[in-house]
Order: C-alpha cells, then sequence, then structure tokens
C-alpha cells in the first residue's frame, strides 16, 4: 500500500489554481521531496494532505484513509511541521510536547517514555524546561520536528523545514530528518531548496505552477540531462580534439569554449580520465579540469526555462513568506495562508 | 494510533485546560492587570456613592453591597473575553494549526478553551470578591455562598462560549478587540450591575432581560447579600439555558473555522 496517493487533486483560490489535478503516490518508508519555487502549491498540497485545507476536486488517500471523508483518521496517522512556527512559547518545550501527547492521546506512561526519547533525538533534553521564547530558531525547528514524530505517525509532512536556518543549522536538521526516515517513518517534506531536496530525498516531484513537471530519484532527474560535463582547458590544436571527441561512443556533446573544451559525458568521474588521455594522444596539452555534475537546479532550469530562487532571500522575493534569512519566524499574520503565499 | 470516536475527547479537553492555567499562572502581570479596572470601579463607585439615596435599591441595602456582585460579573466578563482573544492569538503565532491538525474533534477543542477560559475568569471574579470584603462587603448569607461558585461558573461558560462563538468570526485579534472593547461596556451597563434595571426606558430594560449577566448578577445578589429581583430559580434556569446555548453557538462556528 502507499503510504500517500493523490489522485486528481485540485484548489482553487478565487481565480486562482494553486494546485491543478495533482495525482502521484508516495511509497512507504520514502523520504519524498516537493520541490518548487515559493507559490509553486506545495505548502496548499500538504495542507490538503492534512486535511487542513479542502480540496476544490479530486482526493487522496493517506495511510489508505481518504482526506475528505475521513479526516480524524488521516489527522491521527500523520505529523506536520508547519512552514511557520506552531509552538506556545510561553509554554517550556516539555510542556510543548505533553500538550501534544495529549491531543493525540497517548497513555500517561507511553507519554513520559516518548517525549523523553524524542527530546533526545533532537539533543534538546537538557533545555526542555526552558520555556520556548528562550530557544534559538534552531531549537525551536528541532523542538517541531520531535513533536511532529512524538505520537509515532506513519507519515510526518515537514514543510520547508530549514526555512529560515542557517547553514550549519540546516545541515543539523538535515540529519535529524534522515534519523526519523530510518527508523520507518515516511517523510514528505517541501522545500524550494534545490541542495536540499537532492541531499535528502529518495525520490523528488518538481512542482511548478500547481503541477508536477518531473518525479523521480535525484540521480535520475540528474542523468536525464544526458550526463556530467567535463571542461578542460587545453593549449594545442584544440579543434581537431573537438572532432576526435565527437567521434567517441560516450560523449554525448562537444563545445568549443573560450580556453578549451566543455564535453559532456555518461559517467564524468569515470570519463576524466579518458578525456585527458585522448587530448594528449591528439597532441593537445591539458591546463585544467573540472567536471560539474548536473545539479536539480539545471533539471528545474531545464524544465521549466526559469531558475529557482534559491538561497535566504525567499522573505524578501515572497512578501508573505515566513521570515527571511533571520531565526525570528514569526511573520505577518499574511503568513499563515497555506500556500505560503501564492 | 487508535482515533476517538467520541465527539468529545476528554484528554484533549483537559490538555487545553492544563495550558490555559499554565499560561494563566505563568503570567501573574495579566492577572493583575486585568483585575485593575474592576478595582477602579469598586473602590471609586462603591465608596463615592456610599450613603447615597439610589432609586430602586431596596431598603438597608448599602451602594457598595449592592454593585459589588455587578463588578463581580463584570470581572468575569472581562476575563472572559480574553478566551476569544486567546483563539485569534494563537492563530496570530500559527499555534492554532497544532491544535486544528490533532485529531481530536472541534467539540473537543471549544470544550477545552471553555474549560481553560472559564476557570481564569473565574479566578479573577473570586479575587474581586476577596479584595471587595476588605473595602467592606459582607457576605449575608454565608451559607448559600459555595452557589456563588455555581453562578460564577455558568456566567463564565456563557460567557467564554460568546467569546468562541465570536472570535470564530474573525481572522485577526485586532478587530475582535475593538468589537470586544464595545460589547463589553454595554452588557455592564444593561445588566443592572450598577443600579436596577427599571430605571432604564422600556425599550433599553427589554434588551437587558436577554442578557445573561442580569440573570447572574441578580442571582449573585440573592444568594451574598440576600435580595434578588427575580427569584433564584427563574436566575438559574437563565443562566443554564444561556450557558448552553452559547457553547453550542460557539461549538458550531468553530466548526467551520480553517486552519488558514
Amino acid at each position: 500500500m502507499a503510504a500517500i496517493s493523490v489522485d486528481g487533486l485540485r484548489r482553487e483560490f478565487g481565480d486562482t489554481v494553486a494546485v491543478d489535478d495533482l495525482s502521484f503516490a508516495v511509497e512507504e518508508g520514502e523520504l519524498f521531496g516537493l520541490l518548487g519555487p515559493n507559490g509553486a502549491g506545495k505548502s496548499t498540497l500538504i495542507g490538503m494532505c492534512c486535511t487542513l485545507v479542502r480540496p476544490t476536486a479530486g482526493t487522496a488517500a493517506v495511510n489508505g484513509h481518504d482526506i475528505r471523508t475521513e479526516r480524524d483518521a488521516v489527522r491521527g496517522s500523520i505529523g506536520v511541521v508547519f512552514q511557520e512556527p506552531a509552538l506556545d512559547e510561553e509554554l517550556t518545550g516539555v510542556e510543548n510536547l505533553v500538550f501534544h501527547a495529549r491531543l493525540y492521546g497517548l497513555p500517561r506512561a507511553r507519554r513520559r517514555e516518548r517525549v523523553a526519547e524524542v527530546l533526545e533525538l533532537v539533543d534538546l533534553a537538557d533545555v526542555a524546561g526552558d520555556t520556548v521564547d528562550t530557544y534559538s530558531g534552531g531549537m525551536k525547528r528541532r523542538l517541531e520536528i520531535a513533536r511532529g514524530f512524538l505520537h509515532e505517525p506513519a507519515v510526518l509532512f515537514l514543510d520547508e523545514p530549514t526555512l529560515g536556518l542557517d547553514a550549519g543549522t540546516r545541515r543539523d536538521t538535515w540529519d535529524y530528518i534522515r534519523a526519523l526516515n530510518d527508523r520507518g517513518v515516511t517523510v514528505v517534506m517541501t522545500t524550494h531548496y534545490m541542495e536540499e531536496a537532492d541531499a535528502l530525498c529518495d525520490r523528488v516531484a518538481i512542482v511548478d505552477g500547481g503541477s508536477v513537471v518531473a518525479l523521480d530519484s535525484p540521480a535520475r532527474l540528474k542523468a536525464g540531462l544526458g550526463g556530467d560535463v567535463v571542461a578542460v582547458g587545453t593549449v594545442g590544436d584544440t579543434a581537431a580534439l573537438a572532432d576526435h571527441l565527437r567521434g567517441v561512443g560516450w560523449v554525448t556533446g562537444v563545445e568549443v569554449t573560450t580556453d578549451g573544451l566543455s564535453v559532456t559525458v555518461d559517467d564524468g568521474a569515470r570519463r576524466v580520465a579518458d578525456v585527458v588521455r585522448l587530448a594528449d594522444e591528439a597532441g593537445v596539452t591539458v591546463t585544467s579540469v573540472d567536471r560539474r555534475a548536473p545539479s536539480l537546479e539545471t533539471v528545474f532550469l531545464d524544465l521549466t526555462g526559469r531558475e529557482v530562487r534559491t538561497g535566504g532571500d525567499s522573505g524578501l522575493a515572497e512578501p508573505a513568506a515566513v521570515g527571511g534569512p533571520g531565526d525570528e519566524g514569526w511573520g505577518a499574520p499574511g503568513a499563515s495562508s497555506p500556500d505560503g503565499g501564492k | 494510533m487508535t482515533v476517538s470516536r467520541l465527539p468529545v475527547d476528554p484528554q484533549g479537553v483537559y490538555a487545553l485546560w492544563v495550558r490555559d492555567v499554565t499560561r494563566f499562572v505563568r503570567t501573574p502581570s495579566q492577572v493583575v492587570g486585568a483585575l485593575l479596572t474592576p478595582l477602579l470601579f469598586l473602590v471609586f463607585l462603591g465608596t463615592g456613592f456610599s450613603g447615597a439615596a439610589i432609586p430602586g435599591i431596596p431598603e438597608g441595602v448599602d451602594y457598595l453591597q449592592y454593585i459589588v456582585p455587578g463588578i463581580v460579573g463584570f470581572t468575569l466578563l472581562f476575563g472572559a473575553s480574553f478566551a476569544g482573544l486567546a483563539i485569534l492569538a494563537d492563530r496570530d503565532v500559527g499555534f492554532l494549526k497544532e491544535i486544528l491538525v490533532a485529531p481530536v474533534s472541534r467539540t473537543s477543542i471549544v470544550l477545552g478553551r471553555v474549560a481553560g477560559g472559564s476557570t481564569t475568569a473565574l479566578v479573577q471574579s473570586l479575587l474581586i470578591l476577596l479584595l471587595s470584603v476588605p473595602l467592606g462587603f459582607e457576605v449575608r448569607r454565608p451559607l448559600l455562598a459555595p452557589l456563588a461558585l455555581v453562578v460564577l461558573g455558568l456566567l463564565a461558560v456563557t460567557f467564554v462560549g460568546f467569546g468562541i462563538a465570536l472570535a470564530s468570526q474573525f481572522r485577526d485579534s485586532q478587530g475582535f478587540g475593538i468589537l470586544v472593547q464595545f460589547a463589553i461596556l454595554p452588557l455592564f451597563f444593561l445588566s443592572g450591575a450598577l443600579y436596577p434595571l427599571d430605571q432604564l426606558p422600556a425599550a433599553v430594560r427589554y434588551l437587558g432581560l436577554l442578557n445573561p449577566l442580569t440573570y447572574g448578577v441578580d442571582a449573585l445578589r440573592g444568594v451574598l447579600v440576600g435580595t434578588s429581583t427575580y427569584p433564584l430559580a427563574v436566575d438559574f434556569g437563565a443562566l443554564v439555558v444561556g450557558a448552553v446555548v452559547m457553547v453550542a453557538a460557539g461549538a458550531a462556528l468553530f466548526e467551520r473555522v480553517e486552519a488558514a
């Protein structure tokens, strides 16, 4: 059984179509990424999967429960970490977790056990008795991830889990997400950070304009571009070398650049040496070698003809998106729009 | 994970209650702040009009004796209005989503909020009642005093329910805050808290008869001071009806709240 199967899901806000007849499935145990720019419809999609946003048309099954007709069953089987912080800052870390455990009906003994366990998992045991308003942005995010996992959901939704975190904290957060996934939880996360999807996800759905434009593992998505690019700086008869390379079976493309050649090959790691050897045989001196693997960034560019805005500029590019580079994610009230402000 | 099939999930209600009480205890400044306005009314009106002949007040009842139940009811109204505000504050900081995505029914959420908000409002009104004693208020019928708790509890439930019903119609706390400011004083003045309702023009007096606070204040007077306009049974009946209607309205309207 698929953990999630989305079937023709659609949501309109007024004249805007936020999610446009989506269909795909997420397998059990997968770490699944929804990658796309702000406003692509990722948050609306997650909102519908966790029953907070009602679909205009279509439906989805989460852990076998229909999101339209079995809302309580869906809610009981999932954990959610929202894009905007959803903690009670006047309560302590433990109090936030205990509140959550009670809402999810954990019996007392199990509750104590689990609260201690998840605090340990995200390294917050030492500060568990402090009120959350004393936590840093990264600590708050970790507490939320711990909370999402507290009641042992079959599926955990993470909406932009590292938005607004600095690079180091972001990498730590990735480790916690991996650790959860290793314990068998199906994780569905949205992100507009290419490298995040690449580093974490088993499979990635590239979402643009409310539609899935591609869905595969990061490696296969990148492989679809035709291979790695090996750029060699050369001195000598570069044009002759280029002609020679075009006749080689594993070369899929050759371009002459200002200081040498740009060669697209099937398997860059293995072929770098071959490119250098062929150059040598042709009497061309190689002055530099640079191998560039295709990134999801180039995949996205290839699929949509546009670049995804990356880096910490989301707050500037999207007025309704929470935060920005800083830790303090309390955005304007408008930021609570389910689609992250389309 | 088992999912509760009951419309009411006691553990969820309890969780919300604990949260409200924890926050209340942790912010003494808010508790004190909420007591200041009623205390000012009590001190200035109670002492300023002491001995004045206010028409309609029964013989032998000092004005302070007359208005303490009214001010206690006002405190409750004030405290209960914060429960509606709390829902919107939760929305402002994103915490409402955490509550709405949990597998508990909307009814449980409303009941939890009613329990928490009523408790804090009740504590505040009891504090005012206690503070009125050194100012000269005397409980004439101590044996009936426990009934006052029941009256205050019913009033608290009524107005917290009202606050939740109202808050469900707003998307942010600012608009709601302004409306509450406007709503509290008419409810207070049209309740017989400061003067008997018969002194008002007929049309306005009928409005007062629709105000649950009228019956709450009257019942408190009957129980604590020994004088009431309506029979206690009428007061209690009206309070129970008010509480049930308001909580049902709160639950019905909150049902439609979207997380966004």
